[in-house]
């Protein structure tokens, strides 16, 4: 283990020789390893997706949620430990919060960022602090420009703005398929479909804990407020993205007799 | 729930020989902006110790503050305000809302308002709500209205303005009515006096001007 | 802070709290009716005797059960108001279903009431909460002090003297909406007859099953055909009454 970052992985104030910080890589990696988590900003809204591991089948559905509310206009989703994005959403709400109260506006979504952004890097570069294990999807609404926008903050204290993004396990999968689509048009009820079917995708059955579906939005039919997608809405999405999945496989199926 | 009459406290607040804007300050909104206006005189006691001031701060491009009650504590409110509207306007990568404005002020009079003695009025123009006008009187209520008179020559002119404003002015009528009733003021109130000062901001921009009696 | 070295705390001036409103609005009424609580006042914004603002709202809703109206200090209303919305975020954020009720809302201005008493530095005003709930009405009043109570009739301010003898005497747990509204405009009339402080534009608010309603300011008719008129004197040998 002492091998692995030769002494420069204690803490992550120092740097490596060859400039790497790895507690936080670390960090990074605790990401990798959580449920996939995907963000869609279509031409109707933002649409954010989590495939929450079901640890135990005694655990109620809605307990150990994945995304959160911070503010009418705004919302997040994480991947990573739920411990660590607590703290984040906590903060994403304090600042919502006190901006409201000191310009009584909303706070834009570029500016709610770029203040999670600050705070999660301030854990990275103190001796005594640990950085996060936890990255965080941030769907907020601009009043003022009209526009919805999609972010996404890692563990390093970078946010960048996307139109897709992908976290945890399947991201990679994920990725490729958000890029296959036509986010200038696909709507947030299309995205619901299309995120349940790459989380079912990439979602190993007989190796992986099974799961449960858990999606957010904010679009124009929820008045661009964050919300809580409707559950026969997201048990619609489900049973499509089964489907499509089964039909997938009876294609594949049909080759193979085809070549044989 | 009857409170004091306020001239029981707001003497009880200023100072001897504190510098007071003894005042006549005005703000009327009209579909593309608004026009601001404000006599010159500041006293001490009886004495003119200013008899060209500007009372009307700018807070930002086209956010202003029209300041009435102690001289001290409304430029310390107006700077305060001036300098978080620009890191503000900096941060939001826009020009801020009066709404935005009008908020930090009443912050800053509300919990303080033990310690101030300020009543002031922040219009201006921006592109989402066009021109508006909030008044902010002593205990920092902040309210959103048409229009708003303000300082000690105002009380002269309540019945004047009420008369005289019609919803949906042009620019020219708000000019008029503005000079108008600062002037009945001015003539009424020994602690107005001087010059009016009118400040007419809208998406075009800023443009001052002062009328002499 | 002391006024020289060595001074003692007692000749330390004092430090001055909210000592006195400044922008204030007068009496709220609020009653329960058949169908839930409906909650009155006038729209004015008084400053000392200047009738300041004549368009201020003072009763708002707050979630979708509540109503808060207020007499005394506008800008502690405001700031209250302000708490109440974050109160609502935070809860909101929770996205589990609950929102609280007026009964939830009722406790919490209580305690900040009773808390900032206790700092003398009082919010200076006496709130109506109304709402309807799970099928249950509910009125209460909480002051600057913190002293809270609950009733089928409730009036703050001047409302306390002039408007509750009526109220009570006509009050019925079985009123219905027309017959609670002319009650209420009834008292608002006499209210404005006789406070100083009082206007004859009101507003009108309820809350209900169906949730909660707060109206746009609207006049009431007022009668100022007296005897007196026809003989000021009111048949008396004088040189005119009062």
């Amino acid at each position: 283990m002492a091998s692995t970052g030769a002494g420069y992985d204690l803490s992550p104030t120092t740097f490596s020789p060859d400039g790497r910080i790895f507690q936080v890589e670390y960090a990074t990696k605790a990401v990798e390893n959580s449920g996939t988590v995907v963000g869609i900003r279509c031409a109707d809204g933002v649409v954010l997706g989590v495939e929450k591991v079901m640890l135990s089948k005694m655990l109620l559905p809605s307990s150990n949620r994945r995304v959160a509310a911070v503010a009418p206009h705004a919302g997040v989703a994480q991947a990573g430990s739920t411990a660590d994005g607590r703290q984040v959403v906590a903060r994403a709400r304090d600042e919502c919060d006190s901006y409201d109260d000191t310009y009584g506006i909303e706070i834009p979504p570029s500016v709610l960022a770029q203040r999670l952004a600050e705070y999660v890097h301030y854990f990275t570069i103190h001796g005594a602090l640990r950085p996060f294990g936890a990255s965080t999807m941030i769907a907020a609404y601009d009043a003022r420009k009209k526009t919805h926008e999609l972010y996404v903050l890692e563990p390093t204290g970078v946010c960048l703005r996307y139109f897709g993004a992908a976290l945890g396990k399947g991201r990679q999968s994920a990725k490729s398929e958000i890029e296959k689509l036509d986010l200038t048009k696909l709507t947030c009820r299309e995205a619901l479909k299309e995120i349940a079917k790459m989380i079912h995708t990439t979602h190993d059955d007989a190796k992986d804990k099974p799961f449960i579906l858990e999606f957010a939005w904010l679009c124009e039919e929820t008045e661009w407020k964050y919300g809580l997608v409707p559950q026969d809405l997201i048990d619609e999405a489900d049973a499509w993205a089964k489907k499509e999945l089964e039909s997938d496989d009876e294609d594949d199926d049909g080759d193979e007799e085809m070549a044989s | 729930m009857d409170p004091t009459p306020p001239d029981a406290y707001a003497g009880a607040q200023l100072r001897d020989g504190e510098v007071s804007t003894g005042t006549t300050i005005m703000a009327v909104s009209y579909a593309g902006g608004v026009v601001m206006g404000a006599d010159s005189r500041v006293s001490t006691g009886t004495y003119i110790a200013n008899r060209v001031s500007d009372k009307v701060s700018a807070l930002h491009d086209k956010i202003f503050m029209c300041r009435s009650g102690s001289a001290a504590d409304t430029q310390a409110v107006s700077d305060y305000v001036r300098h978080y509207l620009a890191s503000h306007a900096i941060e939001v990568g826009a020009p801020p809302l009066v709404k935005t404005a009008a908020s930090l002020a009443k912050r800053i009079c509300y919990t303080n308002k033990e310690q101030l003695l300020a009543g002031v009025i922040v219009a201006g123009y921006d592109e989402v709500d066009g021109g508006s006008v909030y008044v902010i009187p002593l205990g920092g209520t902040c309210l959103k209205a048409p229009f708003a008179i303000g300082g000690s020559g105002s009380t002269y002119i309540y019945g004047h303005v009420d008369h005289e404003f019609k919803p949906g002015m042009s620019l020219a009528e708000c000019k008029a009515f503005v000079a108008e009733a600062i002037k009945r003021a001015m003539a009424r109130d020994g602690s107005s006096g001087g010059i009016v000062r009118l400040v007419c901001i809208n998406a075009e921009g800023v443009e001052r001007e002062y009328l002499t009696v | 802070m002391l006024l020289y070295p060595g001074a003692t705390a007692a000749e330390a001036p004092a430090r001055q709290h909210t000592s006195r409103p400044i922008v204030t609005g007068t009496s709220v009424l609020g009653i329960k009716y058949k169908d839930g609580v409906m909650l009155a006042a006038d729209t004015l914004a008084s400053y000392g005797s200047l009738a300041m603002f004549k368009d201020v709202t003072r009763i708002a809703r707050t979630g979708s059960y509540t109503l808060v109206g207020a007499s005394g200090e506008l800008s502690d209303y405001h700031a209250l108001l302000d708490k109440l919305k974050g109160l609502a975020q935070a809860n909101a954020n929770c996205d589990d279903g609950f929102e609280h009720g007026p009964a939830e809302i009722y406790s919490y201005l209580r305690a900040v009431l009773y808390q900032r008493r206790n700092k003398f530095d009082p919010l200076w005003n006496s709130l109506v909460v109304g709402g309807f709930k799970d099928g249950a009405p509910f009125l209460g009043s909480v002051d600057l002090r913190g002293t809270a109570y609950e009733d089928d009739v409730i009036a703050t301010g001047y409302g306390s003297h002039l408007a509750l003898p009526i109220m009570r005497a006509k009050w019925t747990p079985d009123l219905d909406e027309g017959e609670a509204r002319a009650l209420l405009e009834d008292c608002l009339r006499v209210l404005f007859y006789r406070d100083c402080r009082a206007l004859d534009t009101v507003v009108l608010s309820k809350a209900t099953a169906t949730g909660t309603l707060v109206s746009d300011p609207y006049k009431l008719e007022t009668d100022w055909t007296s005897a007196s008129f026809v003989a000021p004197k009111a048949g008396g040998d004088g040189d005119g009454g009062w």
